[in-house]
């Protein structure tokens, strides 16, 4: 089986900086794979990079079968992506919100209302269908760009730290999501800050400096820091002066 | 096409959704056209005249009389020396003041001749102009009231008189020059600002990386940008010409589907203005900014406020490159004059060939990835 995801070498400068420096890794198709590292350790530049919105400096990928390089558009048509930055509109409403991403992702329209439904219903939203997104706490909001990110039903989801500020039972709630979509065959390819959430990884990536600084199984991981969670393993590998093991 | 009318639909509800939207779009251009069309006027009424007479004759005081009697001049006060009348215009009380040498009458009547003084304050060249012009006249025709009498009727006419007929405008009514060239300008700001805001406010709230990270192409993502405030500011428009034919009587001589016509290419060009600088900007602000920088310099060289041909040559090759230029002439010509498709014809090749290239230029610039 193809790899829905690889990545070579892959390599972002601005100017002196380099974002993501030469990161290599495979991730399997249904896998839920983590991305872990501290602020400004590369890992939206490097998710941004895979779904086309930034152009590598160097280095090869190809996401769902596709270049990262010359095919972009492709690779959008098979991915959906939640951003870091909230991404749906606030002054529309649930409905409305759905309808617009429905219909510039190309769904039928009989698609979008059969969605709708199932979505709302699924998420509890009902009474607040017709209500302003802005109006919505934190939480259901994300639960909602998620559903929304999901509903082309795209082979791929990046999740750019999904959970931030978000309470830990509307967290609990998120996961379950991810694995829904991950039953369902779905690839996800998900940033994090909450060492927990990482334990819920198939695999889990650790960057630091815009380098991949571990990558394995939770399981694995921890064996090999002889550390008995991943905030230890998290903690050993990014800070400052860490010795290589 | 799907595509672009999900993008229109989304436009539209948050553009209405908006409560101070509606008003912000429709009622403020319209009180902006009922006061600028007051106030921005070229005629200079209320000049005020500060009068020196030293003669203090019957003659004298028939032409200080004549200056009382005219609409253009105030006559704030009078002295006997030239220099209280030189620190009223100092002071800005006066505009010019007249000056009349102590032998008028006597000159008038034994020489046949006499000398008049004026001076003008001419801070403001076009005031001090006008000002000169009038009180000019009013001489002049006090000169043939005063040879009419001493000559007999007929030898007062001077040999050369010029009779002008006013066309188009015949009582030259500023409302029917200044009200279609401020419609113009307010279409221009509302179109411009509303689409060079839009992709840029996108970009600050993020929700512009969503739209990038899906297969929507750019044209699609343009042409469903701009659609809506096309739309709006042609409606704009329309409620403009209507405000301007039931408040200011505005003629409507030539064929309105003309004025709709060239105003639809027109906005294309000044709504893809917009869009283009909404996509070398990163923040509402600096759209602004720019905007404002454009809009300034298209404004008052529109030939508007300062014909165009009193500019410099230098000028006048920039505004050829200014679309509000084209609109404000085109829109006095064929609502004022009558003109037809073949007068403006010019007018819209220019204005096609910068719609084509505005636009061209505003979806190349647009990048889904940095």
């Amino acid at each position: 089986m193809l790899p829905a995801i690889t990545a070579d070498k892959l390599t972002k400068r601005f100017g002196d900086f380099t974002a993501v420096n030469q990161i290599t890794f495979e991730v399997k198709k249904g896998e839920i794979f983590g991305f872990l590292g501290a602020n400004g350790a590369g890992k939206t530049t490097a998710i941004r990079m895979l779904n086309g919105l930034s152009r590598p400096t160097a280095g090869k990928a190809q996401v769902a079968g596709f270049d990262v390089y010359r095919q972009t558009e492709k690779i959008k048509r098979r991915i959906g992506y939640m951003s870091q930055k909230f991404s749906l509109y606030e002054d529309l409403t649930v409905r409305e919100n759905i309808q617009f991403y429905g219909g510039i992702y190309g769904l039928p329209l009989a698609e979008i209302r059969r969605q709708m439904k199932q979505l709302v219903a699924g998420l509890g939203m009902e009474p607040y269908a017709r209500n302003l997104v802005k109006s919505l706490p934190l939480g259901w909001r994300q639960k909602l760009a998620f559903s929304i990110s999901i509903m082309h039903n795209p082979e791929i989801v990046f999740l750019d730290e999904p959970t931030g500020g978000v309470d830990p039972i509307t967290r609990r709630q998120f996961w379950e999501m991810i694995y829904k979509a991950a039953n369902e065959g779905m690839t996800v390819f998900v940033t994090t800050h909450y060492m927990d959430e990482a334990e819920y990884c198939n695999r889990v990536s650790i960057m630091a400096d815009g380098r991949i600084a571990a990558l394995d199984t939770p399981h694995a991981l921890k064996e090999q820091f002889h550390a008995t969670s991943m905030n230890d393993v998290f903690l050993n590998l990014t800070r400052p002066g860490r010795q290589a093991s | 096409m799907r595509t672009i009318l999900f993008i229109i639909r989304k436009e539209f509800v948050q553009i209405f959704r908006h409560r101070v939207m509606l008003p912000l779009i429709f009622m403020m251009p319209i009180i902006q056209l009922i006061i600028l069309a007051h106030a921005a006027d070229y005629e200079v009424r209320n000049i005020n005249l500060f009068i020196v007479d030293h003669d203090l004759s019957q003659y004298s005081s028939r032409l200080v009389g004549k200056f009382q009697a005219s609409a253009h001049f105030n006559v704030v006060g009078s002295a006997f020396s030239s220099k209280t009348a030189f620190d009223e215009i100092q002071q800005g009380d006066a505009d010019l003041f007249l000056e009349i040498p102590a032998d008028f009458q006597r000159k008038l009547l034994r020489d046949n001749g006499a000398g008049l003084q004026l001076s003008v304050d001419a801070v403001n060249g076009v005031k001090a102009g006008l000002a000169n012009a009038y009180a000019t006249a009013i001489i002049q025709d006090f000169n043939e009231e005063i040879r009419t009498e001493a000559l007999g009727p007929g030898a007062g006419k001077l040999p050369l008189s010029i009779a002008s007929s006013n066309w188009f405008n015949p009582e030259l009514n500023y409302f029917t020059f200044m009200v279609p060239g401020i419609l113009v300008l307010l279409v221009t700001l509302v179109g411009m600002f509303l689409s060079g805001m839009n992709i840029v406010k996108e970009k600050e709230i993020g929700t512009i990386e969503q739209i990038n990270v899906t297969p929507i192409r750019k044209y699609q993502f343009i042409i469903g940008k701009l659609l809506p405030f096309w739309v709006i500011a042609n409606m704009e428009l329309a409620f403009g010409l209507l405000v301007g034919w039931l408040i200011f009587d505005i003629p409507f001589v030539g064929s309105l589907w003309l004025v709709f016509g060239f105003a639809a290419l027109y906005l294309l060009v000044v709504l893809g203005m917009g869009l283009f600088i909404s996509t070398v900007t990163e923040t509402q602000q600096q759209a602004m900014f720019i905007a404002w920088f454009f809009l300034i310099i298209f404004i008052l060289m529109s030939g508007l406020f300062t014909p165009i041909e009193s500019m410099p040559p230098w000028a006048q090759h920039i505004t050829r490159f200014n679309p509000v230029a084209y609109f404000v002439e085109v829109m006095r010509m064929v609502l004022l004059k009558g003109s037809g498709l073949m007068d403006i014809k010019r007018h819209i090749l220019v204005m096609l060939g910068y719609a084509m290239a505005v636009n061209g230029l505003a979806v190349w610039n647009y990048r889904k990835r940095s």
